[in-house]
């Protein structure tokens, strides 16, 4: 039912879209995406690095496009965006155990967001912005950001700059157990809000080497500030668990700034007449002294100059924080200032294979006239600690 | 594995290491196909996503660095 309103939505809004005169907004593009995730593993940090790890995730977007030129065929866009994320999560209801099934057990995700950009087509440059808000359960986000971006005369260069902050709210949710307690001098008490804010500045260059191979070298500069811990995620000291007698347990406690500096290499090469190569290369360092490589290649084979099939593979290295370890080697004696036992913040490689199936036609597909491009994309996840995931990808275009 | 990364950087580099050539818009069809986008496409959003909850490392990659949402 929602699919047919929706079909009707774009049916409708394109025609009323096609028919009006230059200088006023038209529909480009729509883009709906949905996907299904589910992970397993047992480093939980919320039971302090020991316990399911088992989470569902199920997420839907639409994305609307829209353009119009005006006297000057300058370009104008607008572009909207709805995301919604619905999960379940072993892990999270361990917060207060005590219940058979806490709130704190699923949660929703709700992420508008609208920017706007102009595009000078004579000077060859666009100048924009966005605003964005986020909202789970105890997790509150507004976001804005300014782009600029300046291409060479015959368009084979373009400079990308891109400012962007989050001005982030968390409601501090405790371990049940350390809601009436000291917790190690811990920052905030249970439901009280704590900021993250986080600032980043994204510099892009994109080089069209030949008639075959473009590259794009990214540099993200990005410092967050604030709560960067997770409150509700345990450590438990001096080799005690939480069948101890008494165990000695507190929030995890991480720095409140961080610095970090990825630096990403993308090329693109149209190997044969079939054949693509897309490959990526990250180094990525910080404050915490976490440093990560991400190697990808992703190999598209086009059946048909309409339909590709495209296997890739990831891989993925990092050396983890000094802040980390395991359940209860943390020792109260050593004072240490911050402490963590997420495995996520832990040494691991993980690899990622998967393949991406395209289908695309300018007639329409599936009867649907407007309905230009149709994806399917799986990928398996394994990280060298336990954890694996699956994730099925979905994702329509409307044109 | 890390040698095979190694090669495969190193033979990209080589490619890069070509003169850039100008090439002009009625050149670019190979360029301007859909597989050959160099941003971030919609279909592995939701892939970016997943990965910066599970990896301490984000960004870089015409995704998210931080903030935005309760990960890293």
């Amino acid at each position: 039912m929602s699919v047919a309103a929706f079909m009707f939505f774009i049916n409708v809004a394109k025609a009323q879209t096609d028919s009006t005169a230059s200088g006023k907004f038209k529909i480009d593009q729509v883009d709906f995406v949905s996907s299904y995730y589910h992970q397993n593993g047992n480093n939980s940090a919320v039971t302090g690095g020991v316990g399911s790890e088992k989470l569902d995730d199920f997420g839907n977007s639409i994305d609307l496009q829209m353009s119009k030129y005006d006297k000057n065929l300058n370009k104008h866009l607008l572009n909207f965006e709805l995301g919604v994320d619905v999960y379940s999560s072993a892990s999270s209801d361990k917060i207060d155990p005590s219940t058979i099934s806490s709130a704190s057990s699923g949660d929703k995700r709700i992420y508008p967001s609208a920017s706007y950009l102009f595009e000078n087509t004579k000077r060859k440059y666009s100048l924009g912005g966005g605003l964005s808000f986020s909202k789970e359960f105890d997790y509150t986000s507004v976001g804005g950001n300014l782009v600029y971006s300046k291409a060479t005369k015959d368009g084979n260069r373009e400079f990308t700059a891109k400012a962007s902050v989050f001005l982030d709210t968390w409601k501090i949710i405790l371990p049940i157990e350390l809601r009436n307690t000291n917790n190690n001098n811990f920052k905030y008490k249970q439901e009280e809000s704590a900021p993250r804010n986080s600032y980043n500045l994204a510099l892009g260059l994109t080089q069209v080497i030949n008639k075959e191979l473009q590259v794009s070298l990214l540099a993200d500069i990005g410092y967050q500030t604030g709560q960067l811990g997770t409150a509700y995620q345990r450590v438990y000291f001096d080799n005690t668990t939480e069948n101890s007698a008494t165990p000695k347990v507190y929030s995890e406690k991480l720095p409140d700034h961080r610095f970090k500096l990825p630096v990403g290499l993308r090329a693109n090469y149209f190997l044969t007449d079939r054949i693509i190569l897309r490959s990526f290369y990250r180094y990525y360092t910080d404050s915490w002294k976490l440093t990560a490589h991400t190697a990808e290649l992703e190999v598209p084979y086009k059946i048909t100059p309409f339909i590709s099939v495209a296997p890739y593979y990831r891989f993925y290295s990092q050396n983890g924080v000094d802040y980390f370890k395991p359940k209860g080697e943390h020792m109260l004696s050593d004072n240490e200032e911050y402490y963590t036992s997420d495995y996520d913040l832990s040494k691991f490689t993980s690899n990622m294979v998967g393949a991406n199936f395209r289908i695309m036609s300018t007639q329409g597909l599936l009867g649907i006239k407007v309905l230009n491009t149709l994806e399917l994309r799986y990928g398996y996840y394994s990280r060298s600690n336990g954890l694996k995931s699956h994730l099925v990808t979905l994702a329509f275009k409307f044109k | 594995m890390k040698y095979a990364f190694v090669i495969i950087s190193l033979c990209y580099t080589a490619l890069m290491m070509t003169s850039c050539v100008s090439v002009k818009s009625y050149q670019k069809s190979k360029l301007n196909d859909a597989e050959m986008v160099l941003s971030s496409r919609p279909i592995e959003k939701y892939e970016n996503n997943f990965q910066v909850y599970r990896e301490g490392a984000s960004g870089g990659n015409g995704g998210k660095t931080g903030g935005g949402c309760g990960c890293n």
